[in-house]
C-alpha cells in the first residue's frame, strides 16, 4: 500500500464540545467541595458550625444527590481525560497500529475507574 | 549594529550556523529589511526573500529575535541588539532566510481558496450588502506571509494534516462571504480531528500576525458553526 496522508475522519466536533462541557460540570464540583470544606473547617467555627470531621464527611456522601452529583464529575474527568489524552497520542504515537492499542487500553481502564467509582460511592 | 544570521548553504554546508554581521549606522527610522539590504553589499550570498518592502506582499518573513514577522515593517529602533535572524521555523529551509513554502500552500490549497457559486453570472458584480460586506473585516487582508501558521506548535507537529491558522482562517473567509454557496461542503472538509482541531486556541498565530488579524477568532467561529449545525 502506498503510504498516503489520510484525513477527513468526520468526527472530533463532539470531542471538543465534551471536554468543554465536562469543564464546567468539574469546575462547578470543585468549587462546591472546596467551599464545603472551608465552611466547615476551622474558619467554619467562626461561623459557629464546628469543624469538620469523619461523621460529617459521611453525612455528606451518603446523601443519594451527592453520591450522584461526585459520580457525574468522575464520569466527566475521565470523559475528559480520554480526549485530552487522546490529543497527546495523535501528536506523539505516529504508528496508527500503537495508536489504537492505547486508545483501547486507554478505554477500557476509564471503564473500569467508573465502575470502581460507583462501588466506592454507594458502598460507604 | 550587530546582527547573527542564520546561514546555511546546502550545497556547500553541512551544518546551518549563525554568522555575525555589523553595520556602522543608527537605527533611526530604517525597517528591518533596509538593514538586511546594506548587509548584503557586504556579504552578497546572503540570501532572502523580498518584494513589496512594505508589508503587503508577505515574502520577507522571517524569525526576529525569536518572533516571527516581516523584516519590511519591523522597525529596527524596536530590536534588541544582536539582532538575531533565523528562517521562519517548522519548514524546510532552502537556503538561508528562505524557506521551502510548499507545505503551506498545499494546507492553503485544500480549504479551496475561491468562491463556490452554482447560480449562473449576473449581468453585473454578485452584490453584497455593506453589512454582508463588513463580515469579510479582518479576514481579507491575509497576506498568506505564514507568520502565523510557522508560530504554531500544532502546525510544526502535523504539518501534514492541520490545516494552521492561516489556512483557516482563509476557510472561514469563504464560510462567512455571502456569495459562497458551499458553507456545508467546507465544514465538512474542516470536521476532522487532525485538520481542524489540532488548535487548542494557545493565540501565538494571534500574537505574531503582522496585519494584526485574529485566527484564533475565525477557529472559534468555524466551531460554533459546526455546533449550530449539530445541536
Amino acid at each position: 500500500m502506498v503510504d498516503r496522508i489520510v484525513t477527513g475522519a468526520h468526527y472530533g466536533l463532539r470531542g471538543w464540545l465534551v471536554q468543554r462541557i465536562s469543564a464546567v460540570i468539574m469546575a462547578v464540583y470543585v468549587f462546591f467541595v472546596a467551599g464545603y470544606i472551608v465552611l466547615n473547617s476551622h474558619f467554619g467555627d467562626h461561623l459557629g458550625r464546628g469543624g469538620l470531621d469523619y461523621y460529617k464527611w459521611v453525612m455528606l456522601f451518603s446523601n443519594p444527590l451527592m453520591r450522584s452529583f461526585t459520580l457525574l464529575f468522575l464520569i466527566a474527568l475521565f470523559y475528559h481525560a480520554w480526549i485530552g489524552l487522546r490529543d497527546i497520542v495523535m501528536d506523539y504515537v505516529r504508528s496508527a497500529k500503537v495508536r489504537l492499542l492505547i486508545y483501547v487500553l486507554l478505554t477500557v481502564l476509564l471503564l473500569l475507574y467508573s465502575i470502581w467509582a460507583v462501588q466506592i460511592l454507594w458502598g460507604i | 549594529m550587530k546582527f547573527k544570521i542564520y546561514r546555511y548553504n546546502p550545497e556547500t554546508d553541512e551544518q546551518p550556523y549563525m554568522r555575525n554581521y555589523e553595520l556602522d549606522m543608527e537605527a533611526g527610522d530604517m525597517m528591518l529589511l533596509d538593514a538586511l539590504l546594506l548587509i548584503r553589499e557586504q556579504d552578497d550570498s546572503l540570501s532572502l526573500r523580498k518584494s513589496c518592502r512594505e508589508g503587503v506582499c508577505g515574502s520577507d518573513a522571517m524569525n526576529i529575535n525569536g518572533r516571527n514577522g516581516l523584516a519590511c515593517i519591523t522597525k529596527l529602533s524596536t530590536l534588541k541588539q544582536p539582532i538575531e535572524l533565523r528562517p521562519l521555523p517548522g519548514l524546510p529551509v532552502i537556503r538561508d532566510l528562505i524557506v521551502d513554502m510548499t507545505q503551506f500552500f498545499k494546507q492553503y490549497h485544500s480549504i479551496k481558496p475561491y468562491l463556490v457559486n452554482n447560480d449562473p453570472p449576473p449581468e453585473t458584480e454578485r452584490l453584497q450588502s455593506p453589512l454582508q460586506r463588513a463580515e469579510l473585516d479582518g479576514l481579507y487582508e491575509c497576506i498568506l506571509c505564514a507568520c502565523c501558521t510557522t508560530a504554531c506548535p500544532s502546525f510544526w507537529w502535523n504539518p501534514d494534516k492541520f490545516v494552521g491558522p492561516a489556512g483557516l482562517l482563509q476557510a472561514y473567509r469563504f464560510i462567512v462571504d455571502s456569495r459562497d454557496q458551499a458553507t456545508s461542503e467546507r465544514l465538512d472538509n474542516l470536521e476532522d480531528p487532525y485538520r481542524l482541531f489540532r488548535c487548542h486556541s494557545i493565540m501565538n498565530c494571534v500574537d505574531v500576525c503582522p496585519k494584526g488579524l485574529n485566527p484564533t477568532a475565525a477557529i472559534g467561529k468555524i466551531k460554533t458553526l459546526m455546533v449550530k449545525r449539530t445541536v
